[in-house]
């Protein structure tokens, strides 16, 4: 009973290392499942994943209308401060006085690329670009302002 | 036919020729130091260059491709950097135990290839006990790592050394007696004769599956005493820094690094020479046609091919395999492998004496 077990254990880890010497050797013997990308050289056509984090953007559309509320959803979610919203009182056509958007703060230099302020903004106003060659000379260059100039929110968007 | 065998000898005839018999020696002894050093380090820039493109492929990345061709010439700029470095002596070390182990280690290396046949009469010395010295000279190199070690005055380099040395006396075990079988099979220990034994068939092929079964064990054993993943508990990078040369930097470092490349090709041209017939190439019993045929590559390539094809398989062992923890690696020798090459041996003594071999 022991020996079996025995012999069934040499047997096993023999067939489980052959198993991992196959895929190995497949890799080895296959060029086209190299992954590498020849970075500065493939400036061009370089293909990021989907899923890859560069840094925050404000999405604006043609009539440079972004979906931001103000509402600093996101800066609460940050988790090192990354984020400061500077909000303004707009006066409604009724008379009434709106919270709005006045400067999206996004400090690159202090942000982790960690998703969450994305995932909590509940009008979808910001996105993750895929663009990563943030280096500059100076650092105050990294303090960005989300929002551009003169573009106020979208209507219908609460 | 220019091959290496003419070469020696019509050197060997001038030399005697020109000078008097003892200083044809000495210059030979010398000739062949030389040749020892230049293949020591052209072994070290293709091996580390190899095993840098082999790993690299195996894991699907490029690997080094900058410097020269196809990063031909990496490992090139890589001794140099090395020979650039300062070579530090830490304070607390045992400055001429520190400063002597790696020149220990690398001699051991330069040792053991005394005996190792590279093509049709091209050996160093033919020693009649060549298998037992290079099973005898292979140990020594424990004492260079735990020299190093314990000079190093630094509780990983101790650590790194004591480990390797567990290692290399337990898995010297299964090494020698695998190499027993292939003795028993040949009923001699010199390499040439080993060699000339495997004229009909190589004995892996020869001495049926028990041969195969110690052929694996000996890959097995080897690649433990080379300290070489997944047996690289002695440097184990990811808890003990670097093992027994942590401490060690510049040329001494590079000594270790090509001692340790240097013992791969060593390890692997005995394992071709015992089990795949060194330089003999691949004869089929009498099919004279054939082994004519085989004939015509030189021997100093099959013997190159064959070493080099086990080169590749131990490296494609270290990236493949995960690394196995100490008790891990003592249970596989003490409790797999040596009982299983002792059962074995009996049976290659069993298949030599009764002659069932081919």
């Amino acid at each position: 009973m022991f020996l079996k077990k025995y012999i069934s254990d040499v047997f096993g880890a023999v067939r489980s290392l052959l198993k991992g010497m196959r895929l190995t050797g497949y890799y080895f013997t296959h060029r086209k499942e190299i992954i590498t990308q020849q970075y500065p050289d493939n400036r061009e056509e370089m293909k990021l994943p989907e899923r890859f984090r560069g840094e925050v953007v404000m999405l604006h559309d043609e009539h440079n209308e972004h979906a931001c509320t103000g509402c600093t959803a996101c800066e609460l979610a940050c988790p090192n401060g990354t984020i400061k919203i500077i909000t303004k009182f707009d006066i409604t056509p009724e008379g009434k006085k709106k919270k709005a958007l006045d400067t999206f703060i996004y400090h690159l230099e202090l942000c982790t690329m960690c998703n969450l302020c994305i995932e909590a903004c509940p009008t979808d106003a910001i996105k993750m670009a895929q663009n990563f060659e943030h280096s500059v000379y100076d650092r105050s260059e990294l303090t960005k302002k989300l929002n551009k100039p003169g573009s106020k929110i979208r209507e219908g968007v609460e | 036919m220019l091959s290496i065998e003419n070469i020696t000898h019509s050197i060997d005839a001038w030399l005697n020729g020109t000078f008097n018999p003892t200083v044809a020696v000495l210059l030979e002894s010398l000739i062949v130091g030389f040749c020892v050093i230049g293949l020591f380090a052209l072994l070290g820039l293709i091996l580390v260059l190899m095993e840098r493109k082999v790993s690299a492929y195996m894991q699907i990345r490029l690997g080094p491709n900058r410097v020269g061709p196809g990063g031909t010439l990496q490992t090139v700029a890589d001794t140099l950097k090395l020979a650039m470095k300062e070579g530090l002596t830490p304070d607390g070390a045992d400055k001429f135990l520190f400063n002597l182990a790696p020149f220990l280690v690398i001699v051991v290396a330069m040792m053991i290839l005394a005996p190792v046949a590279f093509a049709k009469g091209t050996q160093i010395w033919d020693i009649n006990i060549g298998v037992l010295y290079i099973s005898a000279v292979s140990s020594l190199s424990v004492i260079g790592i735990l020299m190093a070690g314990w000079a190093s005055n630094n509780k990983y380099s101790l650590l790194g050394a004591m480990r390797s040395g567990a290692q290399i006396v337990s898995y010297e075990l299964s090494a020698g007696l695998s190499i027993i079988s292939i003795v028993v099979l040949t009923g001699s220990l010199r390499i040439s004769d080993i060699i000339a034994s495997q004229e009909d068939g190589w004995w892996i092929f020869k001495g049926h599956i028990p041969a195969v079964i110690s052929f694996i064990i000996f890959i097995i054993a080897v690649t433990a005493e080379t300290n070489r993943a997944p047996f690289d508990l002695a440097e184990a990078e990811s808890e003990l820094t670097a093992g027994f040369h942590t401490e060690y930097s510049g040329m001494k470092f590079a000594l270790f690094f090509l001692a340790e490349y240097v013992n791969i090709f060593i390890v692997c041209a005995i394992a071709a020479t015992l089990f795949l017939g060194g330089w003999m190439p691949l004869h089929i019993g009498h099919w004279a046609g054939f082994n004519r045929v085989m004939d015509y590559v030189p021997s100093s390539l099959w013997f190159t091919g064959k070493t080099f094809f086990l080169i590749f398989l131990i490296m494609w062992f270290r990236w493949t395999f995960p690394r196995l923890r100490i008790d891990q690696l003592l249970n596989l020798e003490w409790k797999y492998l040596l009982p299983m090459s002792m059962v074995n041996l009996l049976l290659i003594t069993l298949i030599a004496i009764k002659g069932w071999h081919f």
